[in-house]
């Protein structure tokens, strides 16, 4: 037994980390926060020498053919960073949903081209993940109708992906659906409304138990969130940790008033146990089928809750600066936010995670 | 990362299942804070050392089951102890730290007398550390043993010193070296409870046991051979003692089993027909815990894995005692919320007996209450994470009272 990182996977967070500071420092996040699209070409492209878009692909399809751990540490960088990268759709649900869903020749059609980060995927996963918002399409001899609001990763997508409330997935051109842009509260990442009117879709039918497949997917989607919530969480405690070392008021340090270093512990302490939990949840999606879906509902609610705390408190920690715009902190503020609420908030992922455990029956 | 057991440890999982499967009904209740184990609980004892589940590592020729020290052995064990809510076995001073201090130093008839009968909780210990004037400043201790005719003489007073109403032995930390430096005038000793002219008086806790005591000696004799590593050594062996105190990660083992007993609780208890797990606000509460729960043993599977590669865990370490006592309290709340009226009435039934579920449960909730007091309490803890784990500045020393 041996519960952490492989060497591989800890070089491999060490390059994307380092990359992300040297690609995305404060001006530049503004600078993308303003289109607001969610995508950066030059960001995305050279995110494709790392490797970071055929992640989850199969060799055989171009991909590193790596688990769900390696990609949650991913995306707990890219947490960390408060990257603007249609990641969770493209990399993750849509390779998982072709993984999943797809037949051979689909996959050979469109595995290739995410790897390579040559289209980009949003997923849209309404009715299942238990989103608010509507969500009403219908699939009928190759063409989808309907209209899916709130989706996530499509400021720039060249494809949708949307799963129907069976199961089943169906890909769409993004030039044959019409779509209406929304600013997020996270100015980094846009929501948008998708319509289709009979739309040319082609549907996954390889699935023995589509159901089943769709939740392997929506319960990945979920760890990585949780793994990206994280990552933004830590970063706004370790910059309130370094600010509590360097202000000065009342002639000390601040950092030296217990007020605010127990602020800090009681962070730490409730943050810590989330990464390994968000291992665990990780390595349950590949490993422990079992323990698959009740470890991807509580670690998408456990860390929303510990992160909406860690981001309030940290936020206070800064005093007036945390809330300048000035400071940029409110970015990773509103990531957390943002996350929480994309493919069901806690009281959702809770709710899952009662019916799992046939805890709702009254008697 | 790779959480699939190896064959010896699947084999020893499969075993323990076997054992749990056909003893676990022997076992007794897990919780309810310490008392002096009834007789149920030292057959159950006797049995988890002849079987290596307690006292694992403990040499065969004092008592123990001989086996190599084995961190994934031992959360093995603990794992499906807990698993099965079943009583994983005493832990109290004598064992997790007197009995590794004497394997370390003590002499061969030392280990002979002393180690067995602990482990199979036997003899019960208390420690005698803690002095009126001497909480956290430990090498200050002043109660004196001078050497006449062959025997200690001591004299002097100890403070929260738990179990000693009812232990057989302490381990005694006293000053025999007046003229010594205050480090080199401290020696150890090991004496009966039943020694003329030593007197624990209890000091009753607000769960209504006498959890710990005061005790008073009056030219109490210790024969001179009960002395462990010498004269003057006896800060170097208290540091040994502390040193094997044990690192609190067998904690998750608790959380879990208490997490389990939640469950079936809120899964037997109603009101007016309606189960309150299916209640949606009794509900939130336990799925709050349950992810809490799960956090907390993913992050003792990180220790655990550091611990077994030598790692030092830093601040991951340090949130321990804070995070887990605040954990424990919040799963005792949602029991004794669940209990509701009916589990308000409370009546220990003593050092010697079983207490009724309520009963047991109320106790634990106000049990954690010590143990965030106890052993550092969570401003400490908090001050400890904040300096040592966040390295920031410590509070500057104020002028005046020292």
């Amino acid at each position: 037994m041996d519960f952490g990182l492989t060497l591989e996977q800890r070089q491999f967070d060490d390059s994307l980390r380092a990359f992300l500071a040297d690609n995305l420092p404060m001006d530049r996040l503004r600078v993308l926060a303003e289109s607001g699209t969610g995508y950066d070409e030059t960001l995305w492209n050279n995110l494709t020498e790392l490797g970071l878009h055929g992640l989850l692909v199969p060799e055989r399809f171009g991909g590193a053919g790596l688990g769900i751990l390696d990609a949650a540490l991913a995306a707990e960088a890219l947490g960390n960073a408060a990257a603007p990268v249609p990641y969770l759709g493209s990399v993750v649900m849509a390779t998982l949903a072709f993984i999943n869903s797809a037949s051979e020749a689909q996959q050979d059609e469109y595995l290739p081209m995410i790897a390579a980060g040559e289209c980009r995927f949003a997923v849209a996963f309404p009715s299942l993940a238990g989103q608010t918002g509507t969500s009403s399409v219908q699939y009928a001899d190759g063409r989808l109708s309907g209209r899916v609001a709130g989706v996530a990763d499509a400021g720039a997508a060249t494809h949708f992906l949307i799963y129907l409330p069976d199961g089943h997935a169906a890909v769409v051109d993004a030039a044959n659906a019409s779509t209406q842009f929304h600013r997020s509260i996270d100015r980094t990442r846009p929501i948008v409304d998708v319509t289709l009117n009979n739309a040319p879709a082609v549907r996954l039918d390889a699935a023995n138990a589509p159901l089943a497949a769709a939740h392997r997917v929506l319960d990945a989607g979920r760890v990585i969130v949780a793994a990206d919530t994280l990552g933004s969480a830590q970063h706004m405690l370790d910059a309130a940790v370094a600010f509590a070392k360097e202000r000065v008021q009342f002639g000390r340090i601040i950092g030296s008033f217990q007020g605010l270093k127990y602020t800090l512990a009681e962070c730490v302490t409730a943050l810590e146990p989330c990464r390994g939990m968000m291992w665990y949840a990780a390595y349950a999606q590949d490993a422990l089928p079992d323990e698959a879906r009740l470890t991807a509902c509580h670690a998408k609610a456990h860390l929303s809750d510990v992160a909406r705390d860690v981001a309030r408190l940290t936020t206070e920690v800064h005093g007036g600066m945390g809330f300048t715009d000035l400071l940029g902190l409110h970015f990773w503020f509103k990531r957390i936010s943002f996350n929480r609420q994309i493919l069901g908030g806690p009281e959702r992922c809770r709710e899952e995670a009662a019916d799992l455990q046939g805890w709702k029956s009254r008697a | 990362m790779d959480l699939t057991l190896s064959e010896p440890y699947r084999i020893l999982q499969a075993e323990i299942r076997d054992f749990i499967r056909q003893h676990g009904d022997k076992s007794p209740k897990v919780g309810g804070g310490r008392k002096r184990p009834d007789q149920k609980t030292l057959d159950w004892q006797k049995r988890l050392v002849e079987n290596g589940y307690a006292g694992r590592t403990i040499p065969k020729e004092y008592g123990g089951f001989g086996a190599t020290p084995d961190v994934m052995a031992a959360a093995v064990i603990a794992g499906e102890f807990a698993r099965a809510n079943v009583y994983a076995g005493l832990t109290n001073q004598g064992i997790s730290m007197l009995v590794p201090t004497l394997l370390e130093l003590g002499t061969d008839e030392q280990k002979r007398q002393y180690v067995g009968p602990t482990i199979r909780g036997d003899i019960i210990w208390c420690q005698g550390y803690s002095e009126p004037n001497n909480g956290s400043d430990l090498a200050n201790a002043q109660t004196k043993a001078e050497l006449k005719d062959g025997h200690w003489i001591v004299n002097g007073q100890k403070i929260w010193t738990s179990s000693a109403h009812y232990a057989d032995m302490m381990f005694l930390l006293c000053r025999t070296e007046p003229d010594k430096s205050k480090h080199d005038g401290l020696s150890y000793l090991l004496l009966s409870m039943k020694s003329p002219g030593l007197d624990p008086r209890p000091l009753k806790t607000m769960t209504g046991r006498n959890e710990f005591n005061e005790v008073f000696f009056t030219d109490v004799k210790v024969p001179e051979s009960q002395i462990v590593l010498g004269r003057g050594k006896g800060w170097y062996v208290a540091n040994v003692t502390l040193k094997h105190e044990r690192l609190m990660i067998g904690d998750a083992g608790k959380m879990t089993a208490r997490f389990e007993q939640l469950i079936s609780l809120l899964q037997t208890s109603e009101i007016d027909g309606t189960k309150l797990i299916a209640m949606p606000e009794y509900r939130d509460r336990l799925l709050r815990l349950q992810g809490e729960v799960m956090a907390w043993k993913a992050h003792n599977l990180r220790l655990l894995t550091e611990a077994a590669q030598g790692v030092d865990s830093g601040v991951k370490r340090m949130i321990i005692k804070y995070g887990g006592t605040m954990l424990g309290f919040r799963l005792s709340s949602l029991a004794v919320d669940a209990l509701g009226a009916a589990g308000l009435p409370y009546e220990s039934l003593g050092e010697d007996a079983e207490d009724d579920d309520a009963t047991t449960w109320n106790i634990d909730y106000m049990y954690d209450v010590g143990l965030m007091i106890g052993g550092g309490s969570t401003n400490i803890q908090k001050n400890i994470i904040g300096e040592r784990g966040l390295d920031l500045p410590r509070e500057p020393k104020a002028a005046g009272r020292a």
